[in-house]
């Protein structure tokens, strides 16, 4: 699944990287490194995280985004 | 109303176009989608790949944490678009309000945004950036060489130019135990965006973590070996750097070119458009059918004294594209100005770097919490006797509150006590800008363009 994180909003609160600590890691105290894709199984660590951000700052595909047709329109 | 039936038909079955298919590109797709656009919708971008995200590519994919061909965006919806990807635009007609494209093909249009971006400059020297070895940072490409090179164990890395990227660049090698040289031209990392006060910091940051820091000193050559590969740097102080990596990060060039002849106002410093994203001509006329949005617009913000802004920032891009889409579909009481109080953050030696407003325009800083030595601290930027900047260290909750005191105008210096005040932030002192006029690696904002106050017309040519 494709994420991405808003970093602007982010305030480096950690909460994603206690939920899902495959995908969120801190570097240093506030800063927060991420991957951009995560594997399905981290589908539900990723959506308590998601959930969890105090400032809301976590965008995930299928979490909380709108669904997307079968196919995608992407080439 | 006749103008109200033609939007809406534009709404109902008009033809948009988007060159640029990245960050701004997408979220302007989906904007027009989830605002009713029912027409059909083209986006066009030079490279092969769907929209992905670039900041990642210096950051978590150099630090090993994820893969430089696996930082596709997520989409927020479905944007049902005709995607011409791997093709670049090459010419504007707009009196035919088409897009020419590099492949012989055209595409008509109704509304264009454009959204090209900007690429990073090349080393000058071009038989030395052809050697093996050196390297950009921009493009997922460019990140995927640079990736595979760095897992194979360099010796040395040599990075030219100290400003974001390069800093992230040179913080990612020293992550994964690799020697690294930075060399800048300036007398400190970061200068041309935060001023030499804050700059110090950043110096003080990387050599502590085992950079090698050269500022004050240009590279004033690369040199190969006999197959081709680049063995080591010659810098102005006569000294040379042996390395197998060089990255040079020199800032970035505006996607523009390809405007060259066609009447709009677009140049080697981006494509002028109004608070609404409408794109200007070359007489300083607003189009109504032409939008930019991203890196490559510049846009003038009353917040900052009526200045063309035109920012490489992430979520200007996003809030921008917002915009322009919004008002591509929207009669003209339903538009909105793009206002967006400028904000940045960088991640490099751990520490979590973030800015608000227009720290260039400051002339004074002051450290209103928090220390430098500390690398933990938060810095007001001072115009003109009002507040308009920030920066933070390690400090980046406070920074909501610093943007209030910009869009509300705040005095400078601010006027009450703040938390965590030491003795250095009794006073401001001086900012430490470099002369604008002199050639150093591309600050983050650029200030361009003329306020009301000083009328001056200066006709800059697309090719300089």
């Amino acid at each position: 699944m494709r994420l991405v994180v808003d970093l602007n909003k982010c305030q480096g609160y950690a909460q994603c990287a206690f939920l899902a600590p495959d995908v969120f890691t801190m570097h240093g105290e506030e800063s927060l490194v991420y991957s951009p894709r995560a594997d399905e199984a981290q589908r539900e660590k990723v959506a308590r995280a998601v959930a969890a951000c105090p400032v809301q700052a976590i965008t995930a595909e299928g979490l909380n985004t709108e669904p997307l047709p079968e196919v995608s329109d992407a080439r | 109303m006749p103008g109200e039936d033609s939007l809406e038909r534009l709404r109902r079955e008009g033809r948009i176009v988007i060159v640029g298919a990245s960050l701004a590109g997408l979220r302007a797709a989906e904007t027009l989608r989830a605002e009713g656009f029912g027409g059909s919708l083209t986006l066009i971008g030079d490279e092969p790949y769907e929209p992905y995200d670039r900041p990642p590519l210096s950051k978590a994919v150099l630090l090993g944490k994820a893969s430089a061909d696996h930082t596709e965006l997520p989409r927020l919806r479905a944007v049902d678009a005709t995607w011409r990807l791997g093709v670049a635009a090459s010419g504007l007609d707009m009196a035919g309000r088409r897009v020419r494209l590099a492949d012989g093909g055209e595409v008509p249009y109704d509304r264009l945004l454009i959204a090209t971006g900007v690429r990073a400059r090349p080393w000058p020297k071009e038989a030395e950036a052809q050697l093996d070895g050196v390297f950009v940072l921009r493009t997922r490409d460019d990140a995927v060489k640079l990736e595979r090179r760095m897992k194979i164990g360099p010796r040395r890395v040599f990075v030219i130019g100290a400003g974001f990227t390069g800093s992230e660049i040179a913080s990612a090698c020293r992550d994964q135990g690799i020697e690294v040289t930075v060399a800048e031209r300036a007398d400190a990392p970061l200068v041309g965006a935060l001023g030499g006060v804050v700059g110090a910091v950043a110096a003080d940051m990387q050599r502590e973590n085992g950079v090698d820091l050269r500022t004050g000193v240009m590279v004033t050559g690369l040199e190969g070996d006999s197959t081709g590969r680049v063995r080591a740097a010659h810098l102005s102080d006569g000294s040379v750097v042996e390395t197998d990596v060089v990255v040079v990060s020199l800032g970035a060039t505006r996607n523009t070119e390809w405007l060259a002849g066609s009447g709009l106002g677009a140049g080697p410093r981006g494509i002028a458009c109004d608070a609404g994203c409408r794109a200007f001509d070359f007489r300083g006329i607003v189009t109504d059918d032409v939008y930019a949005a991203g890196d490559v617009a510049r846009s003038p913000n009353p917040l900052f004294g009526y200045q063309f802004l035109s920012l490489e920032h992430w979520g200007n891009a996003v809030a921008q594209a917002e915009v322009a889409a919004h008002n591509m579909i929207s009669a003209g009481a339903d538009r909105r100005p793009h206002m967006w109080v400028p904000a940045f953050w960088s991640s490099q030696f751990g520490v979590n770097i973030k800015s608000v407003g227009v720290p260039s325009m400051g002339d004074e800083i002051m450290i209103t919490q928090g220390s430098l030595a500390e690398r933990r601290f938060t810095g007001v930027y001072g115009y003109q006797g009002r507040v308009i900047a920030a920066v933070s260290f390690d400090n980046t909750r406070w920074l909501e509150f610093y943007q209030r005191l910009i869009e509300t105008g705040a005095p400078f210096p601010p006027e009450f006590e703040t938390v965590d005040r030491r003795p250095e932030g009794r006073q401001p002192v001086p900012a430490d800008f470099p002369d604008p006029s002199l050639p150093t690696h591309g600050p983050t904002v650029t200030l361009s363009g003329y306020s009301p106050g000083d009328r001056q017309l200066v006709f800059t040519p697309a090719h300089p």
